[in-house]
């Protein structure tokens, strides 16, 4: 459909003149139908009929809807109104310093602890509005994230190769010595986490002969400080608080600073200008080892099949989750009418779980429950009633009857490892 | 010291564990601190390895007896390599460790107490030439001087990896719990004290130590122009609508759905 608005003067004309013997039939082709309630005067003011706003309710009051919702959604051929992206662009072409930041993307995009990382990142590079520096983001490896220029990344360097897909921390150390002697930047931001980040970060402090500050979760501007900063790190087991200087590599916690919200950023691709050196690594990653996933405690687990009142069938239940390779978990009724143990109850009274991926069966979503899975990624409810509160909170839905939608999951899920075993053999 | 006169007859395997005091989380009494204790109680399961422990620090009065702690293990003696209060020890433990050339160190991850930065086993692999591995929960062999070990990851996750010895390794909280300590042991064994000059920490010095503060809790902040928005966000329930509803479908229609979202997600192994 064409967007191109096409005015009639002529009618705009009549319309504005309510003596025009046309004026009312202008009026309703204009307005569609409706009484116009609003248009531009003849002297450029906006003018306004008051008895041809709101509608008549249903009880046959008329109400006047002051949001405008109603009136966007009533007028006809009123274009939708997109939502326009408000950020500033920001592009900083010749920066006077570099931020490194190396972010884990666990799963392939940026966690939220790396983009609390970037948010730091950003206060570091935009201290000085004269001066600013860039943030640069050192990627390894395949990943799935788009939106690093909205993360604040302005330069992104992407370290592809088999070399990276593995754990080499000794290979990925390396990469990011050569990246130390080509672009030196000025700070190197790595998150503490368990992930992976923490470690990298000390590898390579100690490989920069750099000391470090872990565990940082504050800084602020400091004139007395040589960098400018100084920072606010833990402790002692997280029992006491390190008030020092800001340091060349920095460990910081989650909610170290707030992520990037106002400004897009150019994410513009930078690449190394020598071939990364090959280096014989001492440790040698052997993959993942399958743990059975009923001995994965609760709260840590990563893929959560749950039960709740609407399971009948509990045998298949259990199949379920053995062939899905999730461990299992219950709601309060399910726990309190004896058909699972009490250390699988997930909710406020139970075990608050945080879970990528947490399969509601039969769970209607009492609040308790809701809160226990607050910080669950993904959420897929099946149950009976569309219209529960699992269902509201869940990104998929499938309403049916869990048994018959659970045995259906178990033969696709025993297909596709058929295939994948098939395809193994053929290799 | 049964452990030791069985492992030194074999020569096998030579394992040092450095240990130090910790504190509890509640009653900030001193204590042999957790991961270590789980480091030196890895080492014993080894079979046929000579286990030494060293320590490296000040020697107050609440320091011996969290040092005794370990000794409860049933562990003949601590190298106890004597510091000044404030003292770098990572120069100490390099020295004591060429000295002693262990195949393995093993130790907690981060202290209990002072910095805490977890930062000891990386520097001392990196002063030795020797690879570093960090969250240990099992080690399944040691053969031709290769260990093959387990790395504990977050959310329960094992992963397996070869490493060549000799290599310093930090132990995770996920490894076996240790032993309880013995208290007639504990008084036997021996802390065998040894001097040895101090570099003092200069950087730390001019640091400021207080009481951790409780962090801020973080805002929700929502960024819109219009009240309407504003008030829609702090009243909202639940965000509902934003999920994918399949309702009057057949049950293998659900499944792919669920299935295809299972395996986006990559929780299908």
């Amino acid at each position: 459909m064409n967007d191109i608005v096409r005015r009639d003067p002529r009618k705009e004309w009549i319309a504005r003149n309510r003596l025009h013997p046309e004026h009312l039939e202008v009026l309703a082709e204009m307005g569609g139908g409706d009484l116009h309630s609003e248009w531009i005067g003849p002297s450029g003011l906006t003018r306004r009929n008051p008895h041809a706003v709101g509608f008549i309710g249903p009880n046959g009051i008329k109400r006047i809807d002051r949001s405008g919702a109603q009136q966007a959604a009533t007028q006809p051929g009123s274009r939708q109104a997109q939502p326009k992206d408000t950020r500033r662009r920001v592009e900083i072409e010749t920066p006077a310093f570099l931020v490194a930041v190396v972010p884990v993307l666990p799963g392939g995009r940026l966690s939220s602890h790396d983009r609390d990382l970037l948010g730091l990142a950003r206060q570091l590079a935009d201290a000085d509005p004269e001066r600013p520096g860039a943030v640069l983001a050192i990627v390894f490896g395949a990943h799935k994230e788009t939106v690093f220029d909205e993360a604040g990344v302005d330069r992104l360097l992407e370290l592809q190769g088999d070399a990276f897909s593995g754990y080499l921390p000794e290979t990925r150390i390396a990469a990011l010595q050569s990246v130390e002697r080509e672009l030196a930047p000025r700070h190197w931001l790595l998150p503490d986490s368990p992930l992976g980040g923490g470690e990298l970060g000390r590898r390579l402090a100690v490989r920069l002969g750099e000391r470090p500050a872990t565990q940082v979760w504050q800084i602020e501007a400091d004139a007395a400080s040589e960098t400018g900063w100084r920072c606010t790190a833990r402790g002692a087991a997280g029992t006491s608080d390190i008030i020092r200087h800001l340091p060349r590599v920095v460990l910081a916690l989650a909610e170290c600073a707030e992520p990037v919200s106002e400004t897009r950023h150019a994410a513009q691709p930078v690449e190394l200008a020598q071939a990364l050196p090959d280096v014989l690594g001492r440790i040698e990653d052997m993959g993942e080892v399958a743990v059975d996933p009923a001995s994965v405690s609760l709260s840590e687990a990563e893929f959560i099949l749950s039960a709740g009142n609407g399971v009948k069938d509990w045998d298949g239940f259990h199949h379920a989750a053995q062939v899905l390779g999730a461990t299992e978990g219950a709601s309060r009724v399910a726990v309190d009418d004896g058909f699972m143990p009490r250390d699988r109850q997930v909710g406020a009274t139970g075990t608050w779980v945080s879970a990528r991926v947490y399969v509601a069966v039969g769970i209607s979503g009492a609040i308790q429950h809701l809160q226990g899975i607050q910080s669950c990624d993904k959420v897929v409810a099946i149950n009976l009633d569309e219209g529960c509160d699992m269902a509201k909170r869940a990104d998929l839905s499938v309403i049916g009857d869990a048994g018959e939608i659970l045995a259906a999951l178990v033969t696709r899920i025993e297909r596709y490892r058929e295939q994948q075993q098939e395809n193994r053999d053929a290799a | 010291m049964p452990h030791n006169a069985k492992s030194s007859s074999h020569a096998g395997l030579n394992v040092a564990v450095l240990v130090s005091v910790g504190r509890h989380p509640l009653t900030a009494r001193a204590r042999r601190a957790d991961q270590d204790a789980r480091a030196v109680e890895m080492a014993l399961s080894m079979s046929d390895a000579a286990v030494h422990l060293i320590h490296a620090g000040g020697n107050g009065s609440d320091n011996e007896e969290a040092l005794r702690g370990y000794l409860g293990m049933g562990i003949g003696e601590v190298n106890l390599i004597k510091q000044s209060s404030g003292a770098d020890v990572v120069p100490a433990l390099i020295n004591a460790l060429r000295d002693t050339a262990p195949q393995l160190v093993l130790t907690g991850t981060r202290a209990e107490t002072g910095e805490g930065s977890g930062l000891v086993p990386y520097l001392l692999a990196e002063a030795l030439g020797w690879p570093v591995i960090n969250g240990l929960a099992q080690v399944e062999s040691i053969e031709q001087g290769v260990a093959t070990v387990l790395q504990a990851l977050p959310r329960g996750k094992r992963r397996r990896l070869r490493v060549r010895l000799p290599a310093v390794a930090t132990v995770d909280s996920s490894a076996p719990a240790a032993r309880q300590s013995a208290f007639g042991p504990a008084r036997r064994g021996e802390l065998a004290a040894r001097a040895c000059a101090s570099v003092p920490d200069e950087l730390q010095a001019q640091w400021q130590v207080q009481p951790a503060r409780k962090r801020p809790k973080r805002l929700k902040i929502i960024k819109s122009a219009s009240a309407r928005d504003r008030f829609k966000a702090a009243a909202a329930k639940a965000d509902s609508g934003s999920g994918q509803l399949l309702s009057d479908v057949s049950p293998e229609q659900g499944a792919e759905a669920i299935f295809a979202l299972l395996k986006e997600e990559g929780v299908l192994r």
